[in-house]
């Protein structure tokens, strides 16, 4: 379970209250205006930013000082999910060994993880060579490997057309299923919350509201996120 | 870092292998040292008589005596000139050469009984007889020639010790009138070099129609490269003499080998390869000691030196009036 | 981020190195003097030269910088790789091997006096302020030509496909691309530039032209030999320091840490500025600075050639030394300078400590030493460390200014994924931050390596009159009238440190998996 605890975070005029929790297993949509602080809620979770107030908590742990790479989280960024000058391999090496150690067992891994994202044959390509599509493949593909219990999707496929991003969502729906992890995905589109997320966060006005049911919020939502999803 | 610090120590090290002969230390100058300085071949006749290791310490001779003060190293200095005879003495670190300085044929009287001239010279403008149809014929007609007629490398008296002496032959030839002298000078004076040796180069390159040099450096070009085009015009007003002196430390812990070594300087052997090694006439002039080519240069009538308290008085409102001319 | 205090071991190690290789030595001399001295009238007068020398060339060398960089940037050509690198070659040419291409050139007896008299125009001369002005830029354009070079290519090549896609013209590249580049990275090239001509020295002496172009480094020079008053020589290193650190303090208030945002690394297709015009404007900037930074170096060649074959065979034991002490300085520069330039962009004491060496006098330094070093040893035995140490402190600020920008980039585009991923420490560096920084390393390398070799043993107080490196042979061929294999000398000089910029730079980019 994913506790923010009476969390505060301020930066310059910027300030944000959280104080929620979210079940384990849980797949919950982030929604609301531009600039209402999704991408800091996460960057706060990830380790990024430190709260002015409060606690990150996962189960009894508390993460608020750990460091990101500690956490107990993999998170999935707007851009950047790859080092461009690595091949494949070697940046999905990185989800399991920081320092490239790779044993045999660890390349079956790799090799199964690009088989289950489908990237067979795509080892010692450079994200360059690579489309939009694989790349978010890969950077998916090393949140499996990580196989962290708790998931962040900061629109790591805005980038990618209708058809391509509901492929992604549904994979990620996938691997969230098998390894029963907890993912908390930024939104800006109804559809892919109501597709993935049975549950959705509302963050507006300087708050982040607990978690409710993803249908009934779209069908009747309050006036911030009604001019935000327009007519 | 430590790696490298061993590396360089062992680098360091290799050359100073034990050795049961006593050690002279003499600091000299940088170019004194070299291969083609007279270092080699000083250091190679005193250790055929001392049955000692002569060890040069070359760079900047007074300021490291000055910084170091009685605990020097050096159990004689080598390269002195003139213009810091008088800081050099009021340190008080230097002994009496007990050398007679009778036997000195210097162009000018000597009896200084701590600083002993091995070397001499004097100022001169150099000129390539090929190049320039109108040399000056005497010190005024230079300043008096058109403002383009020659362009001249001169160097900085700041930094230099022949810029140095060549404020002091402008003082010398037109005392109170020199800074109405260097007026007329300074529209000829193509660059001010920080050291002799730039400035040289800019007229062996041809930049320069005339530098500011030694009435010995025509020997050099005369001897070892037989080319006679190089000439000193010399001036019927005078020329500035310049030396090179040694000194014995008051603090050495050898001090016979080091009275051995200033007997040296005035031997046959050492005078005798000095005008060869240094381009300069030897303290001591003897039948044999010039070469056919120096021996023949022309000398001029006059000579002049101001003893070391009246450079040493002249030498900041010299510099003063100096800068006010060239400082457009 | 807990590795934070402990990734800062490294960075305030070194520079607690260089800020007490530059202060203690200060320290050292102020307490010999017994005290700082007063200055003197000259000494203003000197001190308001070299601030507007210093101004006017770091000025005109990233103006003249920009056309050039530009034009680099977008053409592509046969032989533009070794072109790039040759332009480098004057930045790192010892100030004397300069000096005499750039007279061979622009003096009197010059190509180009020669060509204005062909023309029976009047003659120029090279002697005086602007002289001093033309030589700094000489040295110094190819080093803010390579710095604007580097700014261009750190934008990715997405972002200049998105700018071809949306149809920009010149204009508007300019103002959304270029401009937003140029204002992280010309105040960096302004201030490297600017503190070099703070303390010129040799340049401004021989080009100078008389003392009306004397430079505060001079006056510390007169100081120290001709009056022995080391109390005025340790105020005017004072004074240096301090105009450093108010330059240092005064670009950190005007740089902006511009980033793009990553690219991919995708090499660029299209290369922009199409049109006859542009063409033709690049490729006069590209033909002019060729002209004017090679031909002094061709014109070194051709004099020191015909005398190559008699430099006696000291020469290379000299050589041998210079290669030596080169390479292990040039090491002792890349451990003191990649953990300060990875610690400066949140680290204003980093960036301080490390351009620190360029305020920084070195006969002061070089004097302070000496005065240290005696209390202990006998100064002698300790020409090659120190030699080592002050080249490598010396070439520092070089090597910090040319990695600052790329590691800039870096952390902004990569620190929060490789901290999500938990990526840090000795893996860090192998994985992310020796990649990227590749071809800013060559670079540094090239020109930390090539400073070493230039220099002419920094401290003559240390010399022990039997470690001869060429810079010294040099020398002492010019000073015992043996002019033409001096120019031998110099010719060989240039060849082996270009030779070893060129390697070290060209490893780099082979390093580079871009």
């Amino acid at each position: 379970m994913l506790t923010l605890d009476k969390l505060h975070i301020v930066q310059g005029e910027f300030s944000l209250t959280a104080d929620l929790s979210v079940p384990t297993g849980a797949r919950i949509a982030v929604m609301g205006p531009s600039g209402a602080g999704k991408s800091t809620l996460f960057s706060t979770i990830a380790g990024f930013i430190r709260p002015t107030a409060g606690r990150i908590l996962w189960n009894e742990t508390d993460l608020t000082r750990m460091a990101p790479g500690d956490r107990p989280l993999s998170i999935l960024f707007q851009d950047q999910n790859l080092f461009p000058h690595l091949s494949v391999v070697q940046n999905l090496g990185l989800g399991i060994d920081p320092k490239l150690r790779l044993s045999r067992a660890d390349h079956a891994r790799i090799t199964q993880a690009l088989a289950r994202t489908g990237l067979q044959g795509l080892e010692d390509r450079k994200p360059a060579a690579l489309s939009g599509g694989q790349q978010s493949r890969v950077a998916l593909a090393r949140a499996l490997l990580r196989a962290r219990p708790l998931l962040l999707l900061d629109e790591p496929f805005a980038a990618l057309g209708p058809a391509l991003k509901a492929e992604m969502l549904v994979l990620v729906a996938e691997i969230a299923a098998e390894q029963g992890t907890t993912i908390l995905m930024v939104s800006h589109d109804p559809d892919d919350a109501r597709s993935l997320c049975p549950d959705t966060i509302l963050v507006a006005d300087g708050k982040t509201l607990p978690p409710q049911p993803t249908e009934s919020l779209l069908n009747n939502p309050p006036e911030a996120l009604k001019a935000y999803l327009g007519p | 870092m430590k790696k490298t610090l061993m590396l360089a120590g062992l680098l360091a090290a290799s050359p100073a292998l034990a050795d049961e002969k006593p050690v002279l230390t003499v600091y000299a100058p940088e170019y004194f040292t070299s291969e083609w300085g007279p270092g080699p071949a000083i250091e190679k006749g005193f250790e055929a008589v001392c049955a000692c290791d002569l060890q040069f310490v070359a760079g900047d001779v007074l300021p490291r005596v000055l910084l170091e003060g009685d605990k020097t190293e050096a159990d004689v200095v080598i390269g002195l000139n003139t213009d810091v005879l008088a800081r050099a003495r009021a340190t008080g670190l230097f002994a009496p050469h007990n050398e007679d300085t009778s036997a000195l044929t210097l162009p000018i009287a000597w009896n200084d009984d701590t600083f002993l001239p091995f070397n001499w010279s004097e100022t001169a403008f150099i000129y390539d007889k090929t190049k320039l149809a109108n040399p000056p014929a005497s010190f005024q007609e230079l300043l008096d020639a058109p403002d383009d007629a020659y362009k001249i490398a001169i160097q900085d008296p700041r930094s230099s010790i022949s810029g140095l002496a060549l404020l002091l032959w402008v003082k010398s030839v037109y005392g109170d009138k020199a800074g109405e002298a260097w007026a007329k000078l300074a529209p000829k004076i193509l660059t001010v070099t920080p050291g002799w040796s730039e400035a040289y180069g800019l007229f062996t390159d041809g930049e320069a129609d005339m530098v500011l040099s030694f009435t010995t450096s025509p020997a050099y070009h005369i001897i070892a490269e037989e080319d006679d085009t190089k000439v000193a015009a010399i001036f019927p007003e005078g020329h500035y003499f310049m030396t090179e002196v040694a000194a014995q430390m008051k603090t050495t812990d050898t001090p016979e080998l080091a009275q051995s070594f200033m007997d040296y300087i005035l031997s046959e052997a050492f005078q005798g390869m000095i005008a060869m090694a240094n381009w300069s006439y030897p303290a001591v002039i003897k039948e044999g000691f010039l070469p056919e080519g120096f021996a023949a240069l022309p000398r001029p009538e006059k000579t002049f030196f101001y003893t070391e308290d009246e450079a040493e008085a002249l030498r900041v409102p010299a510099l003063a009036e100096w800068e006010a001319a060239l400082a457009h | 981020m807990g590795s934070g205090a402990r990734a800062l071991i490294w960075p305030a190690l070194a520079a607690a190195l260089v800020a007490a290789l530059v202060l203690v030595p200060l320290g050292a001399v102020t307490i010999r003097a017994g005290g700082f001295g007063g200055l003197r009238g000259g000494d203003l007068s000197a001190l308001w030269f070299t601030l507007w020398q210093a101004a006017v060339s770091a000025m005109l060398s990233c103006l003249l910088a920009l056309p050039v960089a530009r034009a680099l940037f977008r053409r592509r050509f046969a032989g533009r790789g070794p072109l790039i690198s040759l332009l480098g070659a004057p930045f790192i040419l010892p100030t004397v091997v300069a000096v005499m291409g750039l007279i061979a050139v622009f003096g009197r007896r010059g190509m180009v006096n020669a060509a204005l008299g062909g023309f029976g125009l009047p003659e120029f001369s090279i002697y005086g302020a602007h002289g001093v002005i033309v030589a700094h830029v000489f040295f110094n354009l190819p080093l803010a030509t390579r710095m604007v070079l580097h700014g261009w290519q750190s934008i990715p090549s997405e972002r200049l496909r998105l700018a071809a896609s949306l149809d920009f013209g010149p204009h508007e590249i300019q103002r959304h691309l270029e401009w937003p580049m140029l204002r992280s990275v010309l105040p960096g090239a302004f201030l490297a530039i600017f503190l070099v001509c703070l303390t010129s020295f040799a340049v401004a002496l021989i080009l100078g032209g008389g003392p009306g172009a004397t430079t505060v480094e001079v006056a510390i020079y007169q100081a120290f030999r001709f009056d022995f008053d080391l109390g005025r020589a340790a105020s005017l290193a004072l004074v240096q320091v301090a105009i450093c650190v108010a330059a240092l303090t005064l670009t950190a208030r005007i740089t902006r840490g511009e980033s793009f945002g990553a690219g991919l690394d995708r090499p660029l297709a299209t290369p922009l500025g199409q049109g006859a015009l542009l063409r033709m404007q690049d490729g006069l900037a590209i033909l002019l600075a060729t002209a004017f930074l090679l031909l002094p170096i061709g014109a070194i060649v051709v004099r020191g050639l015909p005398a190559l074959a008699d430099l006696p065979p000291s020469i290379w034991a000299a050589t041998r030394i210079s290669l030596t002490l080169a390479t292990v300085s040039t090491l002792l520069t890349l451990a003191l300078a990649l953990p300060l330039a990875l610690a400066a962009p949140r680290r204003r004491w980093a960036e301080t400590a490390a351009m620190l060496p360029m305020a920084a006098s070195a006969l002061v330094i070089g004097t302070g030493l000496f005065l240290i070093a005696r209390a202990f040893v006998n100064p002698t035995s300790l020409t090659l460390p120190v030699t080592l140490i002050a080249n490598a402190t010396l070439s520092l600020p070089f090597a910090v200014r040319i990695l600052l920008p790329e590691v800039r980039t870096l952390q902004n585009d990569y620190d929060r994924l490789a901290a999500s991923l938990g990526l840090s420490g000795f893996a860090r560096l192998r994985y992310l931050t020796l990649p990227r920084l590749a071809r800013p390393l060559g670079f540094s390398t090239g020109i930390a390596a090539a400073f070493s070799m230039g220099d002419l043993g920094v401290i003559t107080l240390f010399s022990d009159g039997r470690t001869q490196t060429l810079p010294l042979a040099l020398f002492q061929l010019m000073g015992a009238y043996r002019m033409d294999q001096a120019a031998a000398a110099a010719c060989l000089l240039m060849a082996l440190t270009f030779a070893l910029f060129w390697a070290c730079d060209r490893i780099g980019h082979h390093a580079d998996p871009r």
